[in-house]
């Protein structure tokens, strides 16, 4: 019997539709636990570099996490995996919410969509039975309406359902999976849902889900029940309410932005308005967020209230969460909060990424004022930044005109406008838009993260350490409790926060390189962990000081799944995925000169010493001067076969 | 042993709709806890309780499962809520032939809820014990009352299997059983 995972996939071949369940491989579990990691090595195994993002082989592999459905608080990640159409690496997007739990009580750990259906389809699993169901009649239906009109045709209120809007039905490069409660946004794995003619994935199940050992894992998974609770009593003191809590930047109930408004950057991401935070806005913001959020809500068997129903008035009613609520508002320079939940609404019913989207408005706003687009590229533009906005969107995911340009993204878009366009590119990381956030002096530890992430994306690689120095008063403090540090780190990781900010202990003649990569490596391993369980990162990785840690996580990953995992083998798997990810996209011609941060993201740049920054991290991780991991670091990962690959293909030389 | 009063603690559980947002743990942990062994097993089709989520119109409703119904009801009612209409077997606890809530999703028999009868007792349901949000909440008090005698489990079983396949095909069939298993 196999425990906490199903041990079936499901293969979807729409070209030919075809539909299998096939067991899978448990010494693929034992290797890289599921989610990304097992996602990743069938990327591996299945999608040769020649593949093109919008090419039948590729994959789309929607997959659960090994904990996913458990009774571990948070195990509700949905991790869908592809090669990216704006990146062509391996884009790897996940949502909380409650489509993934509900795969496995269908018994299933992953969807493996493959080929291209000739016309608009969705796909039906109701346990053993699955269809591929004609879509003709939901071309162009929003997200919402797709889902809505699917459950009541099916007469299946409790089915869950993943969908795409106009945008990924029109290969938008930035359109997102939505489902009523969450959204996969980054890296535009939408658009290949829409290149596979894919309109909705729909799931419900009533099959039962094992456990290995009852009775000890239901003791964890309270553990951390409890410790969620404590974490909520108890915020950590100094640092930004935004650091204090658990769960995702609970964005929904905070009322005061002062902190994000005067920090982060408008526009095209290079305005700062340190002003912008006053009395007034604050009242008019207070009283928008009293109007508009109906309640706040978590996701599948989590406590933490992290999303809001939010209502607006003529508008589809819709679920946010995070840093949504001001990506579109500083992206158009707007003012008022009214406007940056109406256009949400607009946004997640066309199925578009909240960070990308209003990255690449307000791109092309820049452009227009820069006269190189002009009145002949966008006949009728509004002459109001808000109509703009709306103006973009409905171009972009309509792909008419000058949107059709747009929607290939901020990097692509530049290249193909041209004129000096280039140097209006100045924040993507591997093609990608990233958060506006421009700063002054660099910080090592996140120079490494933004330049060496595979996910593109910062937020899925920071946590567990303060983004500063803490107070002196606050220090000890923090450092007594901080019960998550890993084995043998513990007097290292807590020295390294009680010295920082002292005279002669500040970046970048302090630390070591050698102790940034260690910190860098924390960070990562545990998002690794948590994207390969399915477990919210806002529980685990991602917050200070969370309820999931290296110390709990290889108890519940045994206990739940029949495994025999300690620390040491937990993160060493972290490690092989890791690396696995790192590999697929090395494969597809990723190299050292394409690991940087966003090219302004800060003032200050130190060439010299980020050189030595990534020397240092590439040794850390048994990788080349080019990023390659070695023949070594992959043989100790029991990845030979990429050895093997890599001589063939050149990219290493045998020894 | 009917017709005597008799007092009794009463155990209540308190739905707060307001604190409901949806999130299914109770589902879970119910399901787990039924299951042989306890914890062994998840799956929320065999809860004793299932929340009603209509999540953008901003409704969450946990419904306990009560007694078993052998037929569907004479007429419904309508509920409206934030403008939408709603049938009220979605916020009906009973186990019947309408609908699939309350169900073993294998052999059809009809679920209901315990309070998570225990040995030893448990302080509270589990669905109470793990609902932080305080949605559910966990009240007893005494109560004088006239004593029925409760169908235990297996009875509740075969009277639906006999609703379903009628008293004398189950005869035969447990009779023809019965010869098998002695040859």
């Amino acid at each position: 019997m196999r425990y906490a995972e199903t041990g079936f996939n499901l293969e979807v071949d729409l070209s030919r539709g075809n539909i299998e369940k096939v067991e899978s491989d448990p010494k693929l579990t034992e290797l890289y636990l599921g989610g990304v990691g097992t996602n990743a090595k069938i990327l591996w195994d299945r999608v040769p570099p020649e593949v093109e993002p919008f090419s039948p082989d590729n994959l789309l592999i929607f997959s659960t996490g090994l904990l996913g459905g458990t009774l571990a608080p948070g195990s509700n990640r949905t991790i869908i995996s592809s090669i990216s159409p704006q990146t062509n690496l391996m884009g790897f997007s996940m949502m909380g919410g409650y489509w993934a739990p509900e795969l496995k009580y269908a018994g299933y750990d992953r969807v493996i969509v493959s080929g291209k259906a000739p016309d608009l389809v969705y796909l039906w699993i109701n346990n053993d039975k699955v269809e591929i169901r004609d879509a003709s009649h939901l071309k162009g239906k929003s997200t919402y309406e797709t889902a809505a009109i699917i459950k009541e045709e099916l007469k299946e209120p409790d089915a869950k359902v993943l969908a795409i809007g106009l945008a990924g039905e029109n290969r938008v490069f930035f359109s997102s999976i939505e489902s009523e409660e969450s959204s996969a946004s980054r890296l535009g794995l939408g658009a290949v849902m829409g290149d596979k003619n894919l309109k909705a994935v729909v799931v419900k199940g009533s099959t039962d889900l094992n456990i290995a050992k009852p009775a000890e894992f239901v003791g964890e998974c309270r553990k951390v029940l409890d410790y969620i609770q404590y974490r909520l009593d108890n915020p950590i003191p100094d640092v930004p309410p935004i650091l204090a809590y658990i769960g995702s930047p609970q964005e929904m109930a905070l009322h005061d932005e002062k902190w994000h408004t005067i920090s982060f950057s408008w526009g095209n991401a290079n305005v700062r308005r340190m002003d912008f935070w006053n009395d007034r806005i604050a009242e008019e913001w207070s009283k928008t967020m009293d109007q508009s959020i109906q309640k706040l809500i978590a996701c599948h068997n989590c406590p933490v209230k992290c999303r809001a129903i939010i209502q607006v008035p003529g508008r589809q009613t819709y679920v946010m969460k995070c840093f949504t609520k001001l990506t579109y508002i500083l992206g158009a320079m707007a003012d008022d909060l009214d406007f940056g939940f109406d256009i949400g609404s607009v946004a997640q019913s066309y199925g578009v990424d909240g960070f990308s989207a209003p990255q690449v408005m307000a791109f092309a706003i820049e452009l227009y004022e820069a006269g190189i687009l002009t009145d002949e590229d966008m006949p009728g533009f509004p002459s109001d930044n808000k109509e703009r906005f709306y103006w973009l969107l409905d171009k972009m995911v309509r792909r008419e005109g000058i949107g059709d340009i747009l929607a290939d993204g901020v990097y692509w878009a530049a290249r193909r406008i041209g004129k000096g366009a280039e140097k209006y590119d100045h924040n993507t990381i591997k093609k990608h838009e990233q958060i506006p956030i421009k700063l002054g002096k660099l910080n090592p530890l996140y120079y490494l993260m933004w330049a060496t992430g595979e996910k593109a994306n910062i937020t899925q690689i920071e946590g567990q350490i303060p983004q500063g120095p803490l107070s002196k008063e606050a220090r000890a403090g923090f450092v007594k409790d901080w019960i998550q540090l890993p084995t043998g780190k513990e007097e290292k990781f807590k020295n390294f926060i009680l010295e920082w900010g002292d005279e002669g202990k500040k970046f970048p003649d302090w630390p070591s390189p050698e102790l940034l990569c260690e910190l860098v490596d924390w960070q990562e391993t545990m998002h690794y962990i948590d994207d390969s369980l399915g477990l919210c990162a806002g529980l685990s990785s991602f917050p200070l000081k969370p309820p999931y840690h290296i110390h709990n996580l290889p108890l519940l990953t045994s206990y739940a799944a029949g495994l025999d995992i300690d620390e040491e083998e937990l993160w060493k798997i972290a490690t092989r995925n890791r690396n696995l990810v790192r590999i697929n996209n090395i494969r597809r011609g990723l190299r050292r000169k394409d690991d940087r941060p966003p090219e302004d993201h800060w003032k200050q740049r130190l060439p010299e010493y980020e050189e030595k920054l990534m020397d240092t991290y590439y040794n850390y991780r048994g990788w080349n001067k080019d990023g390659i991991p070695t023949k070594e670091t992959l043989h100790d990962l029991d990845l030979d076969f990429v050895y093997e690959d890599f001589v063939k293909r050149g990219i290493l030389k045998e020894d | 042993m009917s017709g005597e009063k008799k007092k009794r603690i009463i155990k209540t559980i308190k739905v707060d709709l307001e604190k409901c947002m949806g999130c299914r743990t109770c589902e879970l942990v119910c399901a787990a806890f039924h299951s042989t062994p306890k914890y062994g097993t998840i799956n929320p089709a065999r809860s004793r309780i299932r929340v009603f989520r209509d999540t953008l119109n901003n409704v969450f409703l946990p419904v306990r499962a009560g007694a078993y119904a052998r037929a569907e009801c004479d007429g419904r009612q309508t509920y409206i809520i934030n403008g939408k209409e709603y049938g009220e077997c979605n916020f009906c606890n009973a186990s019947c032939p309408s609908r699939e809530w309350f169900k073993e999703p294998d052999s059809g028999l009809p679920l209901k809820c315990d309070m998570c009868e225990d040995d030893p007792d448990l302080k509270q349901p589990v669905c109470v014990e793990w609902c932080l949000v305080d949605a559910l909440t966990y009240e007893e008090r005494e109560e004088e009352v006239e004593e029925v005698e409760k169908l235990d489990e297996l009875e509740v079983g075969l009277e639906a299997l006999v609703d379903k396949y009628g008293l004398d095909n189950i005869v035969d069939t447990v009779t023809r059983m019965s010869i098998s298993e002695n040859e």
